[in-house]
């Protein structure tokens, strides 16, 4: 059988089977629960309680700053000993709530359920903005944003990504086969928001157990689940709409230029649990896995548990972590140390130790072409990175820069170990820097 | 061999005329002064006076939209001639070079994480600020060394950027280029410096760099006027150059460094002999 | 769990992992894969072409420490391309050629193709077909005096004898005819049985390291394929149009330096283009240019100098050929 797919691409060994079985259980509370203002695309939210004060699971704890911009609570009850800058997964220290569990893990009072039915469309999108809900898939872009297009560009349909192409990642595919009610639920919250009929699920081919599961759930509603070729980066956005679709996102456009929301399905059961059930945004799934890692195991985490614990609960590390990943293998960032907090975007922590790692020096590019044909977006990555290492800025823009979506499937196949995708991102670094200057 | 004759004979005249007339009909009237203001300049195209290079900037000055003494990599005698050139007064400036406020190399300074990518500071700073543990201090990865047009600065091999102060004419590209703004335009005659970035407290420096400024106030105590501490990090009051010598000596952790003696350590440069750079004994 | 850490983290761009592959990987498969030709040409021609062999090999990786010595730059003679730009310069050298005519060779490849222009993945053209086309023009005598195929155990002496597509120019040229000979040789021709440089006699051998190279995914079909699909096509047509004087596309096929070329001078990565509509471009080049050489050309073979004027041709075909990127054509719907 051949799935539907988009051009480029490959398949890095998935490395899902160490956790691809496993049920998600819930990380224990930690001792400290360090909470960052800033988890999501947009301007970061603003402290709303301060040292001393006592909040309940559920509590608003920072307010969101403009319309691109969420509030972040308390996923616990307990006392606020302070608000400080502390690790952040950017790398920096950034503001954060630090919250100290009073063990009770008490429900702030007037959290109401609510049936699909009863809201408007506008009291849907309030309720998922207060909820602080944000894109699941690991890129925090606020969903009531996307939910809000403007009304010249008409939506006609709504794809909801369960495809998880990231290597090791097993969080998403969990999620399908262990609440598929909820994402449901959040299928049907959207839909009415939207005012769409037309549902796609997008699920990668490897999937067999979640693309049936999502199938006898579709029933009648409608929802086509459809089984798309194992390939990265098939969960990307333009990509999987290209797949599914057969539709191109223009260059520099969004998905609802082309009548088009996508949706994680992780951010679909938040919104369920917003709109439903009245309940915000504090706790994920994140997989917690990699040959650093003792077991590797699917975690049910509360928001701003230090990774560290999320470790402890798999059993422990299984040599010096070299590389501390927070999402997945391709497109992860780098931690500085298992201090850091899990946030809303942590999809995933992945560990290798030193042996793990492939360090090849930097050699010549042998004009190979690899890099070219594996471009998701049908770009010359190794020509863009030249001009940027030489600071071409003009020549690197034109050649495309801007629309490298950093998937990284170019530095992969890189026999040269070029770090292209870095140069690339120096390149977009010039380019925006200039654009500023006007 | 009279029909080879003619034949090229004939097309040389007629490309002779061809081109006699288009340069009359195509001539571009250039200023002459812009001509010579050219000739003058360096031709470094290194960018100092703010015009993407050195036609640029003739073009601006001829059309008295610059001012005649812009072009401080080509020194005294440069500014002089476009001045003259211009019929107006030269405006002199002190001449400045560009100083690397660190001597944190990789033996000296702790990272907070190893590296692993292009040599380039500002894309290292952009992963979690970069790897050196110290906010301020040189990254090490030579972005300052190749972006200098004039060759003047050197990597040590454990990793710190040193600029030449002789070859250095105060272009500031480098300035410009230093993700960190560890590098800073100083007067060529002030040759001492604390080459120390980081305003953190003393505790925490110590903890890791071997030769950053800890703030513990000894220069300050024994050279009153030549030196203040600026949140946790001496500075030299440049008035008091000859003065602040006797201080030199004194810092526990070596971070003032006199370019009249010396280099930082690991650099291949040598101490200019010749005035103004060359204190008189 | 808080055990002291003795160094610091990695902290790096993404991704953070990679596919293992690596230059010096693929410069070694090359090289594997072209074992059996080199076997052929030992088992054809002899100890002379082994010792042609080394020379160029030993030659070519010499040169290159020398090279990089003198330039004070990183040696990088491990990742194999000295060496494979050797074993291919030598199996492009016709097996009478003299030892220093192989040295030569070995350093206006490296050298002059090679290092010149900054090493590795810098050179605009094919360094073993420089020093080959160097060579032919230098020494038009020895490079086209072509011994026969003596098989070893044969008590055959070795005798010199024209390659079959020099019959057949000089055929031509005598008598307009095309002689009835060369067509029904096809099959010898094939398996390596014909006058020729020392790795260019055996289709049969260089056709299965070219399946390797496929089924290590080193090669891909744009170049090889439009370029051998171009001869046939083009070379069919001046054969329907009058067989008499013509060979058939089969004949093209295995004579002469077009498997060789093929496979492995037209896809040498560096000085081919890197996108897949410009490798095709850039077969279909070669393809023309050579059936236009071998049947109008004063040189009875024209795969090389195909080869060449097409990788001067690359950057204007890399220019021409970019992909039209992600979101650049708008899909109605």
């Amino acid at each position: 059988m051949k799935f539907k797919t988009f051009s480029g691409g490959l398949h890095p060994p998935d490395n899902k089977q160490w956790s691809a079985h496993k049920a998600i259980e819930d990380c224990p509370i930690p001792p400290q629960l360090v909470i960052p203002l800033s988890q999501h695309i947009g301007l970061p939210a603003e402290a709303c309680v301060k040292a001393g004060d006592r909040v309940k699971k559920g509590q608003t704890i920072g307010r969101a700053k403009g319309f691109v911009s969420v509030p972040v609570h308390a996923s616990t009850s307990g006392e606020v000993i302070s608000v400080e800058p502390r690790p952040h997964p950017s790398g920096r220290n950034l503001l954060a709530v630090v919250i100290v569990p009073d063990g009770t893990d008490e429900w702030l009072d007037g959290v109401e359920p609510a049936r699909c039915e009863d809201l408007s469309p506008d009291q849907m999108r309030e309720r998922i903005r207060d909820a602080g809900v944000v894109g699941m898939g690991g890129a925090t872009f606020p969903a009531h944003v996307k939910l809000s297009p403007p009304a010249e560009k008409p939506i006609d349909t709504l794809i909801l990504n369960g495809v998880e192409c990231e290597p090791y990642l097993t969080a998403d595919h969990r999620l399908m086969l262990e609440q598929p009610q909820a994402v449901f639920d959040g299928i049907a919250v959207m839909r009415k928001i939207l005012g769409v009929s037309k549902v796609f699920i997008g699920i990668e081919a490897n999937k067999p157990d979640a693309i049936a599961m999502m199938e006898k759930f579709s029933g009648d509603t409608g929802v086509e689940v459809v089984a798309l070729a194992v390939k990265f980066p098939q969960g990307a956005e333009k990509q999987l709409i290209k797949a599914i679709t057969g539709r191109e996102v223009p260059s520099g456009g969004l998905p609802m230029d082309v009548g088009l929301v996508v949706q994680n399905v992780g951010t679909a059961v938040a919104i369920h649990n917003a709109v439903m059930l009245g309940r915000p945004l504090i706790e994920r799934i994140c997989t917690v896995t990699g040959p650093g890692v003792f077991e590797p195991k699917n975690l049910r985490v509360r928001v701003g548990t230090p990774l560290k614990h999320l470790v402890e609960h798999c059993g422990g590390l299984s040599g010096d972590p070299a590389k501390i990943i927070m999402g997945g293998p391709m497109m992860g960032m780098t931690q500085l140390s298992l201090e850091v907090p899990a946030t809303r975007g942590t999809s995933g922590l992945l560990l290798f130790r030193e042996s793990d790692l492939s360090l090849h020096p930097e050699g010549p590019c042998i004009r190979c072409g690899r890099c070219v044909r594996v471009c998701p977006a049908r770009l010359l990555p190794t020509t863009i990175a030249a001009y940027a290492r030489l600071e071409r800025i003009d020549e690197a823009e034109s050649y495309g820069a801007m629309d490298c979506i950093e998937c990284g499937c170019c530095t992969y196949t890189c026999p040269a170990a070029i770090p292209l995708v870095q140069l690339i991102r120096s390149g977009k670094a010039a380019i925006l820097a200039r654009r500023r200057k006007g | 061999m009279i029909e080879a004759v003619v034949s090229i004979g004939g097309i040389g005249m007629l490309a002779a005329v061809a081109l006699g007339f288009a340069s009359k009909k195509f001539a571009v009237e250039v200023d002459p002064r812009e001509l010579a203001v050219l000739e003058v300049l360096s031709g470094a195209n290194c960018g100092a006076c703010g015009y993407p290079g050195c036609s640029a900037y003739a073009r601006a000055v001829a059309s008295g939209e610059a001012s005649a003494s812009l072009c401080t990599p080509g020194g005294t005698e440069t500014i002089e001639k476009v001045a003259h050139i211009m019929g107006v007064e030269a405006e002199m400036t002190a001449p400045q070079v560009a100083v690397v406020f660190c001597q944190g190399d990789n033996r000296k300074a702790k990272n907070k994480y190893r590296y692993l990518g292009i040599a380039d500071c500002a894309s290292a700073q952009r992963l979690a600020d970069g790897p050196k543990t110290c906010p301020g201090g040189c990254l090490g990865l030579g972005t300052c060394m190749r972006i200098c047009p004039f060759g003047a600065i050197e990597m040590t091999p454990e990793g710190l950027a040193v600029i030449n102060r002789e070859k250095c004419t105060g272009c500031r590209k480098c300035v410009q280029a230093c993700p960190r703004s560890v590098i800073r335009m100083e007067p060529l005659d002030a040759t001492i410096h604390v080459l120390c970035n980081s305003h953190d407290k003393g505790a925490a420096v110590r903890k890791y760099c071997s030769v950053g400024c800890v703030a513990c106030h000894i220069c300050q105590k024994t050279v009153p006027e030549a030196y203040r501490i600026d949140n946790s990090l001496a500075v030299v009051n440049h008035e008091y150059n000859e003065e602040a010598l006797a201080a030199v000596a004194k810092c526990p952790t070596k971070c003032i460094c006199d370019f009249a003696e010396g280099y930082p350590e690991g650099s291949t440069f040598h101490p200019p002999t010749k005035a103004p750079f060359r204190r008189s004994a | 769990m808080n055990k002291p850490e003795n160094k610091p983290v990695y902290i790096s761009s993404s991704p953070h992992v990679h596919s293992g592959e690596t230059t010096d990987k693929v410069m070694r498969a090359v090289i594997y894969s072209l074992l059996p030709a080199s076997a052929v040409s030992i088992y054809y021609f002899g100890l002379p072409a082994m010792a042609l062999m080394l020379i160029c090999t030993v030659g070519c990786v010499l040169f290159e420490v020398l090279c990089q010595k003198m330039m004070a730059r990183p040696l990088s003679v491990a990742d194999g391309s000295a060496a494979l730009t050797g074993l291919l310069l030598a199996l492009n050298l016709p097996p009478a050629c003299p030892w220093w005519m192989a040295l030569l060779g070995s350093a206006v490849a490296i050298i002059v193709a090679k290092q010149v222009y900054g090493g590795l993945g810098h050179n605009p053209f094919n360094p073993a077909l420089v020093a080959r086309v160097v060579l032919l023009i230098s020494f038009p005598v020895q490079m086209t005096t072509w011994s026969a195929p003596a098989p070893i155990r044969s008590s055959l002496d070795a005798v010199t004898m024209a390659t079959p597509l020099g019959e057949w120019k000089t055929a031509v040229m005598l008598t307009g005819k095309l002689p009835e000979s060369l067509q029904s040789g096809v099959g010898q021709y094939f398996v390596g049985n014909m006058a020729g440089s020392l790795g260019e006699v055996s289709a049969l051998a260089l056709l299965l390291g070219a399946v390797f190279l496929f089924w290590k995914k080193i090669l891909t079909w744009h170049v090889p394929l439009t370029y051998l699909g171009t001869v046939v096509v083009l070379s069919g047509l001046f054969w329907l149009v009058d067989p008499t004087r013509y060979p058939n596309p089969l004949f093209h096929l295995v004579t002469g330096g077009l498997m060789l070329g093929a496979f492995y001078m037209a896809t040498d990565m560096v000085t081919s283009p890197v996108a897949p509509r410009g490798m095709v471009v850039f077969g279909v080049g070669c393809g023309v240019l050579t059936v236009l050489i071998r049947l109008f050309g004063g040189y009875p073979e024209g795969v090389s100098f195909a080869i060449l004027l097409m990788n001067a041709a690359t950057p204007l075909i890399d220019r021409f050929t970019r992909p039209k990127k992600f979101g650049s054509i708008r899909v109605e719907g």
